[in-house]
């Protein structure tokens, strides 16, 4: 014991830097990239622009066909990336704490699937009642989201004591089947048009039409984000075990409510805006571990960052790999994630 | 005293009757406490009461904290009554297995257990890593603190958890059959520690063990707990005897001082049908 004693003079940290400068660094690093794809990604197209153009102030914005591709189609395609691949990426980080398994993501809860039954039910319907400008379909979606929300929240609470992550695992995935179910049969008796538009809704497209539908579901992210920022040392307990957790002094059963209703709040804006873009909560948070390490201290913000990166580099892919033919983003996220995240686990074994 | 468990009866369930029917002990400062008893008699149920994970429907369980009262006497509070980040101060405990969702290194684990002095925003300084060290140090794994802890054996395992509930700087530690799963030499390790955190640094330890002969070895006061009930109490000479082990768990047992480890010793010789 007296050799290993004199270890306490070993350096400070042990392979690790100080918990600050690797989060200053993290923020940094991975806002940096965030910031240079997401300048980049609005210049790129199926139609090249000058960005000079696009900039030049002298041309009346009527005549300006570059500007108005710019700010017009890109920007806010642009824009709708970064919130849905923030807001997927972080809600997969805090469910897979929250529910000890690394293998859960954004949709495993059935928030997607409640948000699609809303949508196909509306567009079955053929509802017209929007507010203003907006579409009937995203307040639909984010009322099933909601909805299921609600149900899986008043499953899996029990009062005054931890909640049930089994409870919320298998409640999740039966909803998911039961919806699916549900939504199948809308479409089953849907005419070919609004099957059409049903496929493409399920599909996922960061084509929101404007800065308008991102700017609506931009209070449900920053409520979200901001109980997102409460968390993260409090999940690396929860992911150790509830009762650790709670002898190291976590309050259990609360960070747990705010950890559910934030992922909750998040996913639901991200599908309503974009549709249930897959892949970008599972690979998102996984690639970022093999990065940094698993501390979430770590890895929530710079799976923020990362995730709103890896979107809008996704959607670039879909809007050029087969110009002018625009895929929709969720089968390149699918394509791309997939056998990256295989190659990096048989990598990193 | 500083923990004290009053009268306390606890179910999980109402169909599942109480795991504990009024249980009453003393835990005394700078004590090392041996719960005994044989497999669903509940100990691990009395360690989450003592750590206050469960609550007691009846009863009661206080916690005197030195120095908190008038002229630094000691007043006790019920469990119930201290927030979760304050009693984490005071009490810590280690489960019997610690299965991370993800693979944190070993100083990680470690330094997971300064949360209850950290704020809620706050991120650990020099002063923390230096509590985190030491704790390596006295748990003999200040060479494993870059390693992941999936990587780590068993014993290594237990041992670094341990020092995570150390770098709490808890009055009390709390174990739940720390060595159910190490071999000999890992069994002896784990004893010969909790033995000295407890003479050097004045840890007040309440261990859960089914090892009669650890208990024997470093535990100056046994809790003998049967069917949720307390069965005796009292010094290890005293109440460790085959009379007692008999009605523990059904079993003969030759119980002898052995001169050579100068501690009782435990040998079984049958099972009473």
């Amino acid at each position: 014991m007296s050799a290993t004693s004199s270890s306490v003079a070993t350096p400070v940290g042990a392979g690790l830097r100080p918990i600050r400068l690797r989060l200053t660094l993290t923020v940094l690093g991975y806002g940096a990239l965030a910031l240079v794809v997401c300048l980049l990604a609005p210049l790129v197209g199926s139609t090249s622009i000058s960005v000079s153009r696009a900039l030049d102030r002298s041309i009346p914005f009527a005549d300006n066909v570059d500007a108005q591709i710019f700010f017009l189609a890109r920007l806010p395609r642009v824009l709708a990336g970064a919130t849905v691949g923030a807001a997927l990426a972080t809600s997969g980080v805090v469910l897979q704490a929250l529910l000890r398994n690394p293998l859960a993501t954004p949709f495993t809860l059935g928030v997607s699937s409640g948000a699609a039954l809303g949508a196909v039910v509306a567009i079955a319907g053929g509802m017209t009642v929007g507010l203003g400008p907006l579409s009937p379909v995203p307040f639909a979606s984010l009322a099933g989201a909601f909805l299921v929300s609600a149900i899986i929240y008043a499953l899996g609470t029990r009062p005054g004591r931890p909640m049930s992550t089994d409870v919320l695992l298998l409640a999740g995935v039966t909803l998911n089947a039961f919806l699916s179910a549900l939504i199948l049969l809308v479409q089953y008796f849907a005419d070919f048009a609004e099957t059409y538009r049903m496929v493409r809704w399920l599909m996922g497209d960061l084509d929101a039409g404007g800065f308008l539908p991102i700017a609506a579901v931009l209070p449900l992210l920053v409520v979200a984000f901001a109980m997102f920022a409460t968390l993260p040392s409090a999940l690396n307990l929860l992911s150790v075990g509830a009762d650790t957790a709670s002898t190291r002094g976590v309050s259990v059963p609360r960070t747990q409510r705010v950890a559910f209703v934030a992922t909750a709040l998040a996913t639901s804006a991200a599908v309503t805006l974009a549709g249930p873009i897959g892949f970008v909560g599972i690979v998102v948070p996984h690639l970022v571990r093999l990065m940094t390490g698993v501390d979430h201290r770590i890895v929530l913000p710079a799976s923020a960052l990362f995730g709103a990166a890896f979107l809008v580099a996704c959607d670039l892919v879909a809007r050029t790999v087969l110009a002018p033919v625009e895929l929709p983003v969720g089968i390149v996220t699918a394509v791309i994630g997939g056998p990256f995240f295989l190659w990096l686990l048989v990598r990193k074994s | 005293m500083v923990l004290q468990v009053r009268h306390v009866s606890f179910g999980y369930d109402a169909t599942h009757g109480f795991a504990l029917r009024d249980v009453s002990l003393a835990v005394e400062r700078g004590s090392l406490t041996g719960l005994l008893g044989p497999n669903g008699c509940g100990k691990t149920t009395l360690l989450k009461l003592m750590a206050g994970v469960l609550r007691a429907q009846q009863g009661s369980i206080t916690l005197a904290a030195a120095g908190s009262g008038p002229a630094g006497r000691a007043v006790g509070r019920a469990l119930a009554d201290i927030p979760r980040r304050e009693l984490a101060r005071h009490i810590a405990v280690v489960p019997q297995e610690t299965h991370p969702a993800f693979d944190y290194r070993v100083i990680e684990m470690v330094l997971m257990g300064r949360h209850p002095h950290l704020g809620p925003f706050a991120l650990e300084g020099p002063g923390d890593l230096a509590i985190a060290h030491d704790a390596l140090a006295a748990t003999g794994t200040g060479h494993l603190a870059a390693r992941s802890y999936m990587s780590l054996s068993g014993g290594e395992k237990q041992r670094v958890v341990i020092a995570s509930a150390l770098a709490q700087q808890p009055d009390i530690l709390l174990l739940d059959e720390p060595t159910a799963s190490l071999d000999l030499a890992y069994q002896l390790e784990v004893a010969a520690l909790l033995a000295r955190l407890n003479r050097e640094r004045g840890v007040t330890v309440v261990v859960a063990t089914h090892d009669l002969n650890l208990a024997a070895s470093i535990c100056r006061r046994l809790v003998l707990l049967r069917a949720g009930r307390v069965l005796a109490q009292g010094d290890t000479d005293a109440v460790l005897t085959g009379d007692t082990i008999r009605d523990l768990y059904d079993v003969d047992a030759d119980v002898r001082f052995h001169d050579r480890s100068g501690h009782l010793t435990v040998v079984p010789i049958g099972r009473i049908r």
